[in-house]
């Protein structure tokens, strides 16, 4: 998604001069052809998150696109004030971005999780809050991030993660993408757990003849409430999942829907529990350890539909 | 109201006349930072009335100088200033820190013409000067940034962050003044969190840095129109006085938090209508 998102980016900035790319001296080598093709938009402003975000907020306001760049948990945690008294506040638009989404600087350790960031970022006023899950997603979502004014939160997976997401496909900023419409289960990822979700309804229709839908919802917040409430619509049941802790991400925010809107159909939250992992190890690793791998949350919902596993 | 000649006498007159309202406003509040306030009125009198190229009837034009008053809870000063340049009206100012008023205890942006950026939270206002100075660089625009910021405030990692930065960004159009009136909320600067040797700090950051007395409008004047230096922000320690104005709130921290009420104003009131009729 890395790639996908400095290619796009680099796209946009054929056209608009105004966009400015920041990074908190993150990134090696990640930026080599951005630097090359567009010198004077892109400005390193070394390890200094809470500047990053304030001085990336002085420059929103003074008429440009702020894409202020780190990982993981770096760019929104050590400036929350920045970001909620300065970009968010004022309306900025300054587009936050994190590499390493979850857990993908697994091994590197917690310090470098962002297991908190799509709770925290939902929570603040005027924020957008995004997590593709895909690089087909991150290409068609970021003209759109572009086009929209004001403040945004993009979390993105490392790299490497495959495309699940047919070319021809319609990617609409504050709409899920439908990789599979039938199914008394409908599976709702954010985020790069897209791939695992999609494993998953692999093993369940194939394996235990359980039909599966999968939606990839991108766009957290503004939630979008009719095209969920449309999705969940008469599902046996209803599975979220994403690489955060349970406590206020995607899960959070459609037990709210659901309980606001009377939904019948029963919620299977599948996330991180709120606490540090004691074990050191890669994303997949800590996936399985976790039980966020795809043998396990197919059990998991197994189990959940009273099916044998 | 027009500032007209821009003399240190006219703008100390102004400072005069911001103290006069902003007490007006905090007491009918029963609010504080009334001594914060004070030892930055020459300073909000000297930018408003003979710096900063704004026009309170447009106060969205483009080429407007842009002000940060990242020291946010000296905001009755700044609305004060903003009333009497005609920003806003005067009789707005009574919907100051109340139940259903319009102008918050800390600076607030929104719905306030001519406030530029909310603050209140210390330590933000220089990255975001520094990156209005910056941006304003990059887009090849002549408007200035000014930002005024209080030494307790420079306990904050955040300024010197951005203090860092703005060299390398070389933005001359930045102008810096630190409201240097040595107490800051729980006592004194120097008893709490030295900043001495402070000129020094700006000067080893590569700030072009300058002290200046911050109650005397010529200097003031002088020092933040003087052209700036190509590619080196401005830093103006200004030395000042906390409640400067009142005898019996100079200097005293008592006067960070309290709101003068009965005798207390009434004597405020007498000290100010005598040294505006000295005038």
């Amino acid at each position: 998604m890395r790639s996908a998102f400095i290619r796009s980016l680099e796209t946009a900035c054929a056209s608009n001069p105004d966009i400015l790319l920041l990074t908190g001296d993150l990134g090696f080598a990640v930026f080599d052809d951005f630097r090359a093709h567009y010198p004077q938009q892109f400005l390193n402003l070394g390890v200094a998150e809470q500047n990053l975000a304030g001085v990336g907020a002085g420059m929103a306001l003074a008429g440009h696109t702020v894409f202020t760049y780190s990982i993981a948990n770096f760019p929104i945690l050590r400036c929350l004030e920045q970001i909620r008294n300065d970009i968010c506040y004022h309306g900025a638009d300054v587009k936050i971005v994190s590499v390493g989404g979850g857990m993908s600087y697994g091994a590197l350790g917690a310090s470098h999780f962002a297991t908190e960031d799509l709770g925290i970022m939902r929570m603040l006023p005027g924020m957008t809050v995004v997590a593709p899950g895909d690089p087909v997603e991150v290409e068609a979502l970021l003209p759109q991030i572009v086009a929209q004014k004001g403040p945004f939160y993009l979390r993105l997976g490392r790299d490497g993660e495959p495309r699940l997401t047919p070319s021809t496909a319609t990617i609409t900023l504050g709409v899920p993408n439908t990789l599979e419409a039938e199914g008394e289960v409908l599976i709702l990822t954010t985020g790069g757990m897209l791939e695992v979700g999609a494993q998953v309804r692999e093993m369940l229709v194939g394996e235990h003849g359980v039909s599966t839908a999968l939606s990839s919802v991108h766009t957290l917040k503004p939630l979008p409430e009719a095209e969920l409430l449309g999705l969940v619509e008469g599902r046996r049941l209803v599975v979220s999942l994403e690489e955060h802790s349970v406590i206020g991400g995607l899960g959070g925010a459609l037990a709210e829907l659901f309980v606001d809107r009377r939904v019948a159909s029963p919620l299977l939250r599948l996330g991180l529990p709120s606490a540090f992992p004691e074990i050191v190890g890669s994303q997949g690793y800590l996936r399985s350890a976790l039980g966020l791998d795809a043998p396990s949350v197919a059990g998991r919902v197994l189990s959940a539909l009273g099916e044998p596993r | 109201m027009k500032i007209t000649n821009g003399s240190g006498s006219e703008l100390a007159r102004f400072a005069h006349r911001i103290r006069r309202t902003s007490l007006d406003m905090i007491a009918r509040a029963r609010s504080s930072h009334l001594g914060s306030v004070y030892s930055s009125a020459e300073i909000l009198a000297v930018l408003y009335g003979a710096v900063l190229n704004v026009r309170p009837a447009l106060p969205d034009w483009p080429e407007r100088d842009r002000f940060v008053l990242s020291k946010g809870h000296a905001v009755a000063g700044l609305y004060a200033a903003l009333a009497h340049r005609g920003f806003i009206p005067m009789e707005r100012l009574s919907e100051f820190y109340v139940d259903g008023g319009s102008l918050a205890g800390h600076v607030t942006h929104k719905g306030v013409p001519g406030v530029e950026v909310s603050t209140g939270s210390l330590g933000h206002g220089l990255a975001l000067a520094v990156g209005l100075a910056g941006g304003a660089l990059r887009r090849g625009a002549s408007w200035r940034v000014f930002a005024l910021l209080s030494d307790g405030e420079c306990d904050e990692g955040s300024v010197w962050e951005a203090a860092l930065l703005a060299p390398r960004l070389g933005v001359h159009n930045l102008t810096v003044v630190v409201d240097y009136n040595k107490i800051q909320s729980l006592g004194r600067v120097e008893e709490v969190v030295p900043l001495e040797p402070f000129v020094d700090k700006w000067r080893a950051f590569r700030w072009e840095t300058r002290e200046v007395d911050g109650h005397d409008t010529e200097a003031l004047l002088a020092a933040l129109t003087a052209p700036p230096t190509p590619g080196t922000p401005r830093c103006l320690i200004a030395h000042t006085v906390k409640g400067k104005g009142i005898s019996f709130m100079e200097d005293r921290l008592l006067w960070h938090y309290r709101s003068p009420q009965g005798d207390e104003l009434a004597d405020a009131v007498a000290e100010l209508d005598m040294l505006g009729r000295d005038e």
